[in-house]
């Protein structure tokens, strides 16, 4: 499936949030939502982001994208920096890069027409003629399994999956390479879902598109993924194929995220590795190892040295002492 | 593709097309006293339209010869003043400064409220800044402050309508203010920004129309607070001027014979609290209706 041609490659990437206090409003600490990660997306291939709630996951989608800032690194697209290019010259680049949102029921103005919407998106861009954006987005909505009809109507008259289909149909808009899909079905009907994902893998095959697929549902990301990226508190701690990574985990971490999937067949039971404590806060940093306050095998060199994120096999980073 | 569409329609229920205006409007309707508040706006806005054919006397004719007239008198339904003026005509004639006073207020003060409200709540820097400002507004009594504006400005009318524009403008801004802080939160504000959307086209093609409901329901029962602030200025003599047929005005003279003809003061008292009670009662049933969720039977 991978080309293997580079479509983004990312460096050292940080996204931290100043945390503030006091009168006069000084910085204290930091939240370090997205902490050094380093990561190459290949063209066409989908790459899913697998994490707890408040690993990063979203906000390294939102930080590629250029919706938050980030504090540290370089993005590259298409071998070109982006990452520090100004307001203006970023919505050359918005162009190739759309997002897919978590919450159908959120991400579209309520009062808004669907038509209006997705019209918007050409009138941003100064993009053809009135009868031509129409034409456009009839055909938008076509392509995402909705009807010409629904062009006329508000948001509030659609069920989940048919907002999220025009969500689809607004990112789609702009003929764009990469998708970013945050937790793009979590919101839906198990029904729905897979209507949406297979409208997802239709449409990456008719356009060669490209996803970052965010996601906390392990059989979603394992279905639609090409190479899985685990995330533990805004770090990288293993990348692989997704063949590799759901035969082969290396990460105690991933070991136990996989354990945690519910099997189709009770009684064929595996281990379950259950982790002890909360999540730590992404403002408190643990030293070493950031998962070492959790895992079952960590040892005193996790708690004074970080391990380095290294390639175990052919496309199979992890970043683990014991791996 | 079509089947799994079809299936997801069902569930989306029947569409409905006209939609929000329809619904506040049946759900305003069914709350009595809000109709019974509309019915007095609309005969006001009636008599203020068409004061002219209404009235039964120019508002500032005097009839020597006959003041102090009651109510229901031959040809003076309610009565007549010290000079003889015919007070139903100078009730109509005031409606109609009742309301362009309002009006004026009200929409001057809007637009510097939603201006103010809008910058504050979506640019976190000029927050801090503006939402001083009209704390240090807030902090004098309403009343205080437009006499104030009003020794600075001296009185008249107009003037009344810049004090009472400015006492407006704070309140606005806060309620616009917090309506954009919650909405520039959301999803689709993201999703726009995603697009390519300017902050220009975010605040007032999107954020703006979001936030309409409570400015709606601000600007019903800010109309009350105007036309009653402006009675309470042209009381105390700093509003309208004699012989303008204004109700607070009317009340401040007939105090002077509150023995002999009461209803001198007593009529524009019943007709200042008619309006205010009318504004106020449509205010609330708006707020119900703008906002179904908030069912509080």
């Amino acid at each position: 499936m991978t080309s293997q041609k580079s479509l983004l490659e990312i460096e050292d990437l940080k996204t931290y949030y100043p945390i503030k206090g006091g009168i006069l409003q000084k910085t204290k600490g930091y939240v370090k939502a997205v902490n050094d990660i380093s990561l190459t997306v290949y063209k066409g291939e989908t790459l899913g982001i697998v994490g707890e709630s408040g690993c990063g996951k979203s906000t390294l989608g939102r930080t590629i994208l250029g919706l938050e800032k980030k504090s540290g690194g370089t993005i590259r697209y298409r071998g070109e920096d982006i990452s520090s290019l100004s307001e203006r010259k970023l919505k050359k680049y918005r162009k190739n890069m759309q997002m897919v949102f978590q919450d159908p029921f959120a991400s579209l103005d309520p009062r808004q027409k669907i038509g209006d919407a997705l019209e918007e998106v050409f009138v941003i861009h100064k993009i053809g003629s009135k009868a031509e954006r129409k034409r456009r987005v009839l055909q938008l909505l076509k392509e995402v399994g909705l009807k010409e009809e629904h062009y006329d109507r508000y948001p509030h008259e659609f069920s989940g999956g048919q907002r999220q289909r025009i969500g689809i149909a607004r990112a789609l808009a702009l003929n764009p390479s990469l998708i970013v899909c945050d937790e793009a079905v979590s919101a839906l009907d198990v029904s729905v879902q897979a209507s949406i994902i297979k409208l997802l893998k239709d449409l990456q095959k008719k356009h060669n598109l490209t996803y970052l697929f965010i996601s906390h549902d392990l059989g979603v990301v394992r279905h639609i993924s090409d190479r899985v990226l685990v995330m533990y508190l805004g770090k990288a701690v293993e990348l692989a194929t997704t063949k590799q990574l759901f035969d082969n985990p290396q990460h105690p971490y991933t070991k136990a995220l996989l354990s945690a999937i519910p099997r189709p067949i009770p009684k064929r039971k595996k281990e379950r590795i259950k982790l002890e404590g909360d999540i730590p806060s992404a403002s408190n940093y643990p030293s070493g190892c950031p998962f070492h306050t959790r895992c079952p095998i960590a040892t005193e060199q996790c708690k004074i040295s970080e391990p380095k994120w290294k390639e175990i096999e052919a496309g199979h980073f992890v970043a683990c002492h014991y791996a | 593709m079509p089947a799994e569409v079809m299936m997801e329609e069902r569930k989306s229920g029947q569409s409905k097309k006209a939609g929000f205006l329809l619904d506040t409007t049946k759900n305003l309707l069914k709350n009595k006293l809000a109709v019974i508040g509309l019915i007095i706006i609309v005969i006001q806005v009636l008599m203020a339209v068409f004061a002219p054919l209404i009235a039964s006397h120019p508002p500032n004719e005097q009839n020597v010869g006959a003041p102090f007239l009651g109510v229901f008198s031959e040809g003076h339904l309610l009565g007549t003043d010290n000079y003889g003026r015919d007070i139903w005509s100078r009730i109509v004639y005031g409606a109609r400064i009742s309301l362009i006073v309002g009006i004026s207020t009200v929409g001057i003060g809007l637009i510097g409220g939603i201006a103010l409200g809008l910058l504050a709540g979506y640019y976190k820097k000029l927050d801090a800044i503006i939402m001083r400002i009209v704390d240090l507004l807030f902090a004098f009594p309403g009343i205080l402050l437009a006499m104030l504006i009003i020794a600075i400005l001296g009185t008249s009318l107009v003037n009344v309508v810049i004090a009472i524009s400015i006492w407006s403008i704070p309140g606005c801004a806060r309620i616009v203010r917090g309506s954009v802080l919650s909405i520039k939160n959301q999803e689709y504000v993201l999703a726009l920004r995603s697009i390519g959307a300017g902050n220009a086209r975010i605040l007032l093609k999107h954020i703006l129309p979001n936030c309409i409901a409570p400015i709606i329901v601000f600007a019903t029962t800010r109309m009350a607070t105007a036309i009653l602030s402006t009675a309470a200025l042209s009381y105390l003599g700093l509003g309208a001027q004699p012989p303008t047929p204004e109700w607070g005005a009317m009340i401040a003279v007939g105090q002077n014979f509150m023995w002999d003809a009461p209803h001198m003061s007593i009529v524009p008292g019943i007709a200042i609290m008619l309006t205010v009670f009318a504004f106020n009662v449509v205010g609330d049933g708006l707020r119900d209706a703008l906002d179904p969720n908030m069912n509080l039977n």
